[in-house]
């Protein structure tokens, strides 16, 4: 492997040829992730090749540990050692670090976790498409807390979103999940990587106050703890256990409303500024179709041709899954007859279309059970159908 | 000194305890505050800077020793703390690593990243306190129960087959590995300092009282019946072979230290290979990390 | 008594907070001179624990402060009537 051209920062500035998964990498190396732990699982791995690849020119690690349990909790373990991570898994890897996202949660590390989905339930279809882990996402890990997560269609947007996942989870000191799939993982696509300094990147919320005195979950004027890392002489304490605001265990169920009341707040509380969508000839739309992922590239098929046939369609494409934009999915509700949500499960993300829409209008399931992505004809089928 | 007057001094190792946490959680009679007590002993003894050592402990009794201890100290999830050590080793080269936790934890849920973190030579000082049970959950039996014992998920005594500690470690290539009971304390301080003081992955296996679920299943009496136990049955061997050191229920204990080597650590590894592999090119990992 | 030059066996003060303690008894098992001894009455948590029977056999060797589980006793070094500058009869 011989070494690449990039600016003294690392980054790969310039016009490339990319997979998704590479362009994860380099997004993340771009965002400066200098730590990768990560356990091969297609079709996943080739992020984790890349990172083995490139880091060594960057000054980083690359660890390839004995399993996603122990990649997640090395992740969590060198946030407190001061670096921006990440790792790679796809959906059985996903499950594995269902426990220590909880912990993530718990501790307010900053990290970013990409799955790139396949096809389930268990092993599945490791070759093939899906988008099932939608609610696994949010809700795979016990207890209550809120993650965000990113949802990119295209390399590009792979590349463009980790540099966004890192500075969402750096802004919010939450575990930021970048949710791709198998078809945009593996598919080449033009990316284009501008200049280091173009690039905006959100740096660590560090503590600079005096030593010793460091409180690891004092909440800040913005809500949003400090960071510190080890070895600055505060001798702080963390656990996964309900805590205080010097991270001291403090079980009982006044401090427990306070602690998941922030995890959760701190991320609704600010979902206005978090949420990202992409809209396309919303106003006057009868039919809105709501899609994230490589669905919303077939989707583009089925409304065109509804849009030729007369119809009036809009659409919505989700880049930000989680929080989900409830709000804006509410305002639109008494004005369209439907939302119509193509999507690569069994209808997942459908059921937080039709929560937000609140019975004001109709909401169509175009449910696909992975594997290959949908037929736009079945798309279009719903629309019409849900136009009449 | 009167008594009464001797209350205004401070115990010497309140420095390195949050005090505002004492007393503890662990019950009359339990050895892991003794353990605790040796640790702190070899923290002072050696001439680490404290500021830079940490402690990371996973769930169970044992894993409570991070929320006691006045250092950088983690408690993390169930089995994970060698890996989450792992990560704050590899992100931070400078600070040296503790891991503090029980024998369920490290080599039950944990096993398998016990194993790779030897194979690796990661470098942390790893200690293990086993009470041969799993006692924050009322007893249940382990991977270190000897056989026969009685355990609350083996009421009927233990059938299973147990892991000798130090012969795995030995096997999956730790480059210090000893053994002790709680009542050898200051050899478990002694142990700890040298470990402390050297690279690689030092595994320490300190086999402390159990006295209200393993010693009370089995009636073994209280933790000065277990000490006792220790006392005659203990047997200082260094440098024995690893594979002669199994634990049988209340049978003869095999202490000392076993094995100290030298390994190239994981890090080390790292840099020279690539160093050599891809030159000046590389990018010396740490350098940019130890301020 | 003569001793060599200005050397004298160490003797210790022993501190015991009472109420940390958990009557476990390792310290009064394990001192070499049967220094300690548990008491009759409670403290704060209920246990017992242990009193000073006979501080001048205390050899200092630390033994009760390593041994203790709960950091519920220790010992320092004894100042000679000389360095306190204090007579003998004072002492109780």
């Amino acid at each position: 492997m011989k070494k690449l051209k990039t600016d003294p920062k690392g980054v790969l500035t310039g016009s490339h040829y990319l997979d998704g998964d590479y362009a994860l990498a380099e997004g993340a190396l771009a965002a400066g992730c200098r730590f990768f732990a990560g356990y091969p699982i297609t079709p996943s791995t080739e992020t984790a090749e890349r990172f083995s690849e490139r880091i060594p020119y960057v000054g980083g690690v690359f660890i390839q540990m004995e399993d996603e349990l122990a990649s997640i909790a090395a992740l969590i373990g060198a946030v407190w050692g001061g670096q921006k991570v990440m790792t790679v898994t796809s959906g059985p890897g996903f499950s594995l670090m269902m426990e220590n996202l909880g912990l993530a949660c718990m501790q307010e590390t900053p990290l970013v976790i990409a799955n790139v989905q396949r096809g389930g339930p268990s092993t599945g279809l490791p070759t093939m498409t899906g988008q099932q882990d939608m609610m696994q996402a949010k809700y795979g890990s016990h207890g209550d807390y809120e993650i965000i997560a990113l949802s990119p269609d295209s390399p590009q947007e792979c590349f463009d979103l980790a540099i966004e996942a890192f500075n969402l989870s750096e802004t919010y000191r939450v575990p930021t999940l970048i949710m791709t799939d198998e078809c945009v993982g593996h598919m080449h696509e033009k990316v284009v990587i501008p200049e280091a300094d173009k690039i905006e990147v959100v740096e660590r919320k560090w503590y600079t106050g005096p030593k010793g005195e460091y409180l690891p979950y004092k909440l800040d004027d913005d809500g949003i703890p400090f960071l510190t890392k080890v070895g600055q002489g505060h001798r702080f304490h963390t656990t996964g256990l309900t805590r205080d605001e010097r991270g001291y265990p403090d079980l009982n169920a006044e401090r427990q409303k306070i602690v998941v009341t922030h995890l959760i707040e701190k991320i609704r509380g600010n979902a206005d500024k978090i949420i990202k969508l992409e809209e396309d000839q919303i106003e006057n739309a009868d039919v809105v179709v709501v899609s994230y992922g490589i669905t919303s590239r077939v989707a583009v098929r089925a409304v065109q041709q509804a849009r030729e046939a007369g119809l009036k369609v809009g659409t919505m494409r989700l880049i930000t899954v989680w929080p989900f934009p409830e709000k804006r999915i509410k305002e639109l509700a008494p004005h369209v007859k439907a939302f119509v949500v193509p999507e690569l499960n069994y209808g997942q993300i459908v059921r937080e279309v039709e929560r937000s829409a609140w019975g004001k209008t109709k909401v169509v399931s175009v449910p696909h059970c992975a594997g290959w992505v949908h037929d736009p004809a079945d798309i279009l089928q719903a629309i019409k159908e849900a136009a009449k | 000194m009167k008594e009464e007057d001797r209350l205004e001094e401070k115990n010497p190792i309140e420095g390195l305890l949050r005090m505002d946490r004492i007393p503890h959680i662990w019950c009359p009679g339990c050895g892991i505050g003794t353990v605790v007590t040796s640790f702190a002993d070899a923290l002072k003894k050696t001439d680490l800077d404290l500021d830079k050592v940490a402690v990371v402990s996973g769930i169970g009794c044992t894993g409570r020793v991070a929320g006691y201890i006045k250092l950088d100290s983690f408690h993390t999830t169930h089995g994970r703390a060698i890996p989450y050590a792992t990560g704050l080793k590899l992100a931070s080269p400078g600070t040296k690593v503790v891991v503090f936790s029980g024998d369920g934890d490290l080599t039950g849920i944990g096993g398998n990243h016990f194993i790779h973190a030897a194979r690796r030579n990661m470098d942390l000082v790893v200690i293990c306190v086993n009470n041969f049970n799993y006692a924050m959950t009322g007893g249940q039996v382990a991977s270190t129960t000897p056989k026969t014992a009685n355990a609350s998920t083996a009421p009927y005594g233990n059938f299973e087959g147990a892991f000798s500690l130090p012969y795995l470690a030995d096997a999956a290539g730790a480059t210090y590995v000893a053994r002790w009971t709680a009542l050898h304390l200051r050899r478990v301080s002694k142990s700890i300092e040298e470990a402390l003081n050297r690279k690689g992955f030092s595994f320490i296996e300190v086999i402390t009282p159990c006295v209200t679920l393993y010693a009370r299943r089995n009636r073994l009496g209280s933790g000065l019946n277990l000490l006792k136990y220790y006392y005659d049955k203990s047997e200082i061997r260094h440098g024995a072979d690893t594979r002669d050191l199994e634990i049988t229920f209340q049978g003869k204990l095999t202490v000392g230290k076993f094995i100290e080597r030298e390994r190239e650590t994981f890090l080390d590894a790292m840099n020279s290979h690539l160093s050599h592999v891809l030159g000046d090119d590389y990018q010396l990992y740490g350098r940019c990390f130890d301020d | 008594m003569i001793y060599f030059g200005d050397k004298k066996p160490i003797k210790g003060d022993i501190h015991i907070d009472k109420n940390r303690c958990k009557g476990c008894g390792f310290c009064v098992e394990y001192c070499p001179r049967d220094v300690l001894e548990l008491s009759e009455e409670f403290n704060a948590k209920g246990y017992h624990p242990p009193f000073i029977k006979d501080e001048d056999e205390c050899c200092y060797c630390q033994l009760c402060e390593s041994i203790c589980p709960e950091y519920a006793i220790f010992v320092t070094i004894k100042k000679t009537k000389e360095e306190k500058g204090e007579k003998v009869e004072n002492r109780p």
